[in-house]
């Protein structure tokens, strides 16, 4: 673990972030500059920065880690994490890009006229950021303590320093840069290291994934537990382990089953109809979250005001729909190698450090393998660093027109550094949630409120304001509920732990439901520009109305 | 000869009238899309029929797309489950899942998101046509 090369390779990422930050400073003049980079952006660029905004350390690290800890079923989080753009551009992309908001709440004073569901709006926009944020600054804190031995908080604090600072100075036109250049970082980050990674797997002669007989450690290991859990041995003793145990295998013996992490075919294969209809609601809700979530998270939405028009609008999320679908091929390859490599992690319950640990494990000490450690850790940076800065800047857009109602420069500053603090001071106290679960959260918050609000909103004249607002409340207040029982609530067992583990299929239909009998119900209210907004929603630009 | 003297004898005035025509005409055509942007502008009910015909045609194009998403996509849980013996097909010494979610799904979803741009900007297109048109 003591690689000499993370801190340079990690603070060289930082330096270049803060870099093409000022860089951008220089070229930002005025609030638009700010907010939406003067809507001067080019499809490519802005396809690359909403790819890198968007690959957060739930894609980094998490799904590598969900994939060697349950297999198959998790391989929807990286399928949904990219369908969710399919759904943006086939809903909401161009009709959102000439409605002419800036934010979300925009959108809802545009199409409904409405301020008491703006400021609505605006809860939830500072709500799904702060959940989205706070696993950003864990993974940091995380990375940190995993590869170079820094407290936890070392990492948070660094990361949530930097990019508070990089929002506050350059806002989102030197943001659009530093994006750009960490999707393409990002990518070399876990591609590279995994070439070298397939060619070891064929040096090492092929070791089977899922072999017969279980997987054994491959090398002499020491295990340091860290989460509770029940170990099954090969001779079929159990032991209870807790935090702070240490366990010693010798090379070639078999790993112990760990309690609550698939082994054998029950990894290999999805899960069959009858013995496990829990397993398959938590599928389809997953699917749910992911497919309709992404189109409701507010640093996604943002990104959309800076094409110029909604043809342009269309065809960057086409391309940023080919990024994040190259980017997705990774994470499953570290997952699975990850299972012959470290399954040491599979024991200490931190599976979400494969990715960083896998070049390590499986290329030695060598230069190559530290290289190679390193690149990834600054990948994983890479990755904090830009969905994070992408997440303040869009919850200090709406804390600083909404909340502070200052439209200036100075105000947005101040709106980066309050929606900055919050995040920062609840991931130094709550540093055991697991990442992918949190940001799975986000994403049912997201589908259950901002959704509705967005299909329907387009698409449907009869929605209302009274409307729109029940079923936000009723279904994005549902899933906020399931996210607290989920973070503060006593563990469930059985089909509760199931409904609130994985809210979305539940929350979703009943937002929609709520929101279309709700504005059914007050028909009256229908907006009386409603037929003007549908045709500049709709009509394409070409015909210059 | 005299009757190619005779041919052109009647061609010869044509071309006049009818780039006059053909002037009448353009100058006519703007005439008309203005009145139809303005109908469009001003809701009237021949605009409003226009968006709406438009709003249900882009609709119509995600629904069916998303349509394509659901059975292709959205089926294979419920095939894993009720079909067990689908999961256990290998091909390329992978499981079938594995191929079909962590490789296959993600140029599937791409080739149904380039056919959408391609369609939704056929159907502005023949909006901004049926604006532009003389009679609608």
């Amino acid at each position: 673990m003591g690689n000499g090369l993370v801190v340079p390779a990690i603070v060289t990422v930082t330096l270049a972030t803060l870099a093409i930050g000022f860089y951008g400073l220089r070229l930002a003049r005025t609030t638009s500059d700010f907010l939406v980079a003067s809507r001067a952006v080019s499809p490519t660029w802005n396809a690359a920065a909403i790819g890198g905004e968007y690959l957060s350390a739930a894609s980094f690290l998490g799904i590598a880690g969900l994939i060697l800890k349950y297999g198959v079923d998790v391989l929807w989080y990286p399928v949904g994490f990219a369908a969710g753009y399919l759904a943006l551009l086939l809903f909401v992309a161009a009709p959102l890009r000439r409605s002419g908001a800036f934010t979300l709440p925009d959108f809802c004073e545009v199409r409904l006229g409405s301020r008491r569901l703006r400021t609505l709006a605006t809860v939830f926009v500072i709500f799904i950021g702060w959940l989205y944020l706070v696993p950003q600054l864990q993974g940091a804190g995380l990375t940190l303590a995993t590869l170079a031995g820094a407290p936890y908080p070392v990492g948070a604090l660094l990361v949530a320093a930097v990019v508070t600072a990089n929002v506050a100075l350059g806002g989102m036109r030197a943001v659009t840069f530093v994006q750009a250049f960490q999707y393409w970082l990002k990518l070399t980050a876990l591609a590279v290291p995994a070439i070298f990674l397939v060619l070891q797997w064929q040096a090492d002669g092929r070791p089977a994934v899922t072999p017969p007989d279980g997987p054994a450690f491959r090398t002499a290991t020491t295990v340091v537990v860290e989460h509770r859990a029940a170990l099954t041995f090969a001779d079929g003793t159990v032991r209870q382990v807790r935090p702070g145990d240490e366990l010693t295998f010798a090379a070639g013996d078999p790993v112990p089953e760990v309690s609550g992490v698939a082994d054998g075919a029950d990894w290999l294969l999805p899960s069959a109809a009858g013995d496990d209809d829990r397993g398959l609601f938590a599928t389809y809700s997953l699917i749910l979250a992911t497919f309709l979530g992404t189109m409701g998270l507010p640093h996604v939405l943002v990104r959309f005001y800076t094409n110029p028009d909604g043809a342009a609008a269309r065809r960057t999320t086409l391309v940023v729909l080919g990024l994040v679908g190259v980017f997705y091929l990774l994470p499953t390859l570290y997952g699975v190698l990850g299972r012959i490599y470290t399954p040491q992690l599979l024991v200490t319950g931190q599976t979400d450090a494969v990715v960083v640990l896998l070049p390590g494990a499986a290329l030695g000490d060598g230069t190559t393998g530290r290289l190679l450690a390193a690149l990834v850790a600054a990948g994983a940076f890479a990755a904090f660093l830009s969905t994070s800065s992408g997440l303040l800047t869009s919850v200090a857009g709406v804390v600083s027109t909404d909340v502070l109602r200052r439209g200036s420069v100075r105000g947005f500053r101040l709106a980066t550094v309050i929606a900055g603090a919050v995040p920062t001071l609840l991931a130094l106290h709550v540093s055991g949630l697991d990442v992918s679960q949190v940001v799975g959260l986000a994403f049912a918050v997201a589908a259950s409120s901002f959704c509705p609000l967005l299909v329907l909103g387009i698409w449907w004249r009869g929605l209302t304001d009274l409307g729109a607002a029940a079923g936000v409340l009723v279904g994005g207040g549902a899933a906020i509920g399931a996210v607290l029982v989920t973070v503060l609530g006593p563990p469930l067992s059985g089909w509760p732990a199931t409904l609130i583990a994985q809210p979305a299929a539940w929350t979703v239909p009943l937002a929609f439901t709520v929101m279309v009998a709700a504005s059914m119900a007050t028909r009256h209210r229908t907006p009386a520009d409603v037929g003007a907004t549908m045709l500049r929603l709709h009509a394409p630009e070409a015909l210059r109305l | 000869m005299t009757a190619d003297d005779r041919v052109p004898a009647p061609r010869a005035p044509q071309p006049r009238p009818r780039t006059r025509v053909v002037l009448a005409e353009v100058s006519r055509r703007d005439d008309r899309a203005d009145r139809t942007r303005a109908e469009l502008a001003q809701q009237t009910r021949v605009g409003d029929a226009l968006v709406r015909g438009l709003v249900r045609a882009q609709l119509s194009l995600a629904l069916r797309l998303s349509l394509v998403v659901l059975v292709g996509l959205g089926g294979l849980p419920w095939l894993f489950a009720i079909a067990p013996a689908v999961g256990r097909v290998t091909v390329f010494g992978a499981n079938l899942p594995w191929l079909l979610l962590a490789v296959a799904s993600f140029p599937f979803l791409i080739v149904v998101g380039w056919a959408y741009v391609r369609l939704a900007e056929r159907n502005e297109q023949d909006f901004t046509d049926l604006v532009q048109r003389p009679e609608h």
